[in-house]
């Protein structure tokens, strides 16, 4: 276990010998936020609400929606690409752990450096700038925090399983992005699930996408109420359960498969 | 007692062959010409604790795909793999506590931070006490002088700098056996001696087995009794180093500098032997025998002629390896 926590640490250290990229980062998704503000607020225009959320709800819903992005969102899935492309995966199997629990600790020690150094003061300077609602309710706290951290789960267990698919393509940058405008798109972070067609949104209940954004933002901004907070995080469970199924079998196969490219 | 023990492995590789043209490359879309090759073909191979063995073949020949199925980085097509008493690809994460592996083409250390992160990241990996750590460690930090490398970034080393902190990282947990895989590819004379004494030093201490691929066949001199020899998958030559040489040696050479202008037919003819010219002073003599053929030259043409300089010129390993690259080993 000290083993993870100390990758933890050295993702810590090699987020901070980047510090250009923590900047623009910054910047980068201020200016997100920013857009989408003003894109909604336009398109609300005089009315009340839409499709049952009022305009400071859905403020507030996009500032959450990007804060929560930097510590769900992750590259393992290109880190994979890139160790299996260029042969260092050769030097992952030699290590007495398991890899893709490695990748996964990696992952999350960038999450909670994001979340601590960038999505807490970003959201605070936000929320001075923008209008937001917080909760004063400590339970809807509770729930968008485990309902965070299913949504990180959730996301890289899809980044392991895209990257893992590169055992077998050699190269699925193509499939990279694929996949990040596909949870761009069906998680909620553009767009609220509730605001697509009927039959788009049956389609997407079937889909592992909206657990990692659109739960966690529509519990923060109070859009889920009751027993809908309870079902929606069982649903994000229930995902975090069965992606485990795929992950496994293409690693078994993969490690069968593996072909250490180059040398 | 034997560490690693090798039978009958072989390893094929599906590969594709691209056909020519646009055309061709379109048809490359539905179907592909594949076709099946066998990096390592039909090896046996047992080595003993505590043995420095020099795995050498041409490029390709398939040594790296070796250590990486003793490694248990890549699963044989058949044949069985023992080593420390373990399948590697079976029980990988119990087996890869025992192994250390350099591999010289590429890093093992993390790129971004400091080296003493990544020793600290390993230390961790590997579960060393700190006790165990500061003993072994302290040791192996001196012998390689990286201390003064410990806090710079791994992408600021140089490629010799880089390389003793690579060996270093692979040995922080002390490991009975040792894989390198090209560990002194493009180093300079002074840090190659660095890790080659070293390496002899813990092969003395613990008795840490090694297996070593290397084009440089002076490291092979310098390190290692045993070479195995592979040549298209297959093994051709395991044994003695010094055995290959003097198999190998077809004749020796003599050459000698006399004083003044030497005519031919002032030589010493004997039978086995032939003259060359190189210049107007000095001439070679092709030995075809043993020393005592040579020695029995030397005299009767130093007692005929007055010299300068009399040479004898042994094939040097690299000469015999090339050889048996080019040749084969009928030669041997």
């Amino acid at each position: 276990m000290s083993m993870y926590l100390e990758m933890i640490r050295v993702r810590f250290l090699m987020m901070l010998a980047y510090r250009t990229n923590y900047y623009s980062g910054i910047l980068i998704y201020s200016i997100n936020i920013g857009a989408y503000y003003f894109l909604w607020s336009a398109i609300y225009g005089n009315n009340e609400e839409i499709q049952g959320l009022s305009v400071l709800q859905m403020t507030t819903y996009v500032a959450v929606a990007w804060m929560a992005r930097a510590f769900y969102f992750n590259n393992i899935d290109r880190e994979i690409a890139a160790e299996i492309k260029d042969g260092k995966v050769a030097i992952e199997m030699i290590r007495p752990y398991n890899y893709l629990g490695m990748k996964t600790m990696q992952a999350l020690g960038e999450g909670i450096f994001r979340l601590l150094f960038f999505s807490v003061p970003g959201m605070i300077i936000v929320a001075l700038v923008f209008p937001i609602s917080f909760s004063a309710n400590l339970s809807t706290w509770l729930f968008f925090f485990v309902s965070l951290v299913f949504s990180f789960i959730v996301n890289t267990q899809i980044n392991l399983l895209t990257g893992i698919m590169s055992f077998f393509l050699f190269n699925n940058t193509g499939l990279i992005r694929a996949k990040r405008v596909v949870i761009d798109l069906f998680s909620g972070l553009l767009l609220p699930i509730s605001f697509y067609p009927l039959w788009a949104q049956t389609v997407m209940t079937y889909l592992p996408f909206q657990a990692i954004s659109y739960i966690p933002s529509m519990i923060f901004t109070e859009g889920f109420v009751g027993k809908e907070i309870f079902n929606a995080v069982l649903l994000q469970a229930f995902w975090a359960l069965i992606l485990l199924i795929p992950i496994r079998l293409l690693w078994s196969l993969a490690k069968k498969q593996l072909i250490v490219q180059g040398g | 007692m034997n560490v690693i023990e090798v039978q009958n492995l072989r390893k094929e590789f599906k590969s594709y062959s691209s056909r020519s043209g646009l055309s061709g490359a379109f048809r490359d879309l539905f179907t592909r010409n594949y076709k099946t090759l066998a990096a390592v073909d039909d090896i046996s191979l047992n080595i003993k604790q505590g043995e420095m063995v020099g795995y050498i073949g041409e490029n390709g020949a398939g040594k790296s795909t070796t250590i990486k199925m003793l490694t248990g980085i890549l699963t044989p097509t058949s044949g069985s793999i023992v080593v420390n008493g373990m399948n590697p690809h079976k029980q990988r994460e119990e087996f890869v506590r025992t192994i250390g592996v350099v591999f010289g083409q590429r890093s093992q250390l993390w790129w971004d931070i400091a080296v003493q992160e990544s020793f600290r990241l390993l230390k961790k990996v590997y579960r060393v006490s700190d006790e165990d750590y500061n003993r072994h460690m302290g040791h192996v930090i001196e012998t390689l002088e990286i201390g003064p490398l410990l806090d710079k970034p791994v992408r600021k080393l140089s490629l010799g700098q880089r390389m003793r902190c690579e060996l270093a990282a692979a040995l922080i947990h002390n490991p009975p056996l040792l894989f390198l895989d090209e560990p002194t590819i493009g180093l300079d004379v002074l840090v190659k001696l660095k890790i080659r004494k070293f390496l002899k030093e813990i092969n003395e201490q613990y008795k840490t087995t090694i297996l070593l691929t290397t084009h440089d066949l002076t490291d092979i001199e310098a390190l290692c009794e045993r070479v195995v020899l592979l040549d298209e998958g297959k093994i051709i030559y395991d044994g003695k180093l010094n055995q290959l040489q003097s198999q190998a040696v077809e004749g020796k050479q003599v050459e000698f500098e006399f004083l003044t202008e030497i005519a031919k037919n002032n030589l010493v003819f004997l039978p086995n032997v032939q003259w060359e010219q190189k210049d107007a002073t000095t001439w070679l003599a092709h030995v075809n025998g043993d020393e005592r053929l040579v020695s029995q030259l030397i005299s009767l043409v130093v007692q005929k002629n007055p010299i300068k300089n009399v040479r004898i010129n042994e094939v040097s390993t690299e000469e015999i390896v090339r050889k048996i690259y080019e040749e084969g080993m009928a030669l041997a």
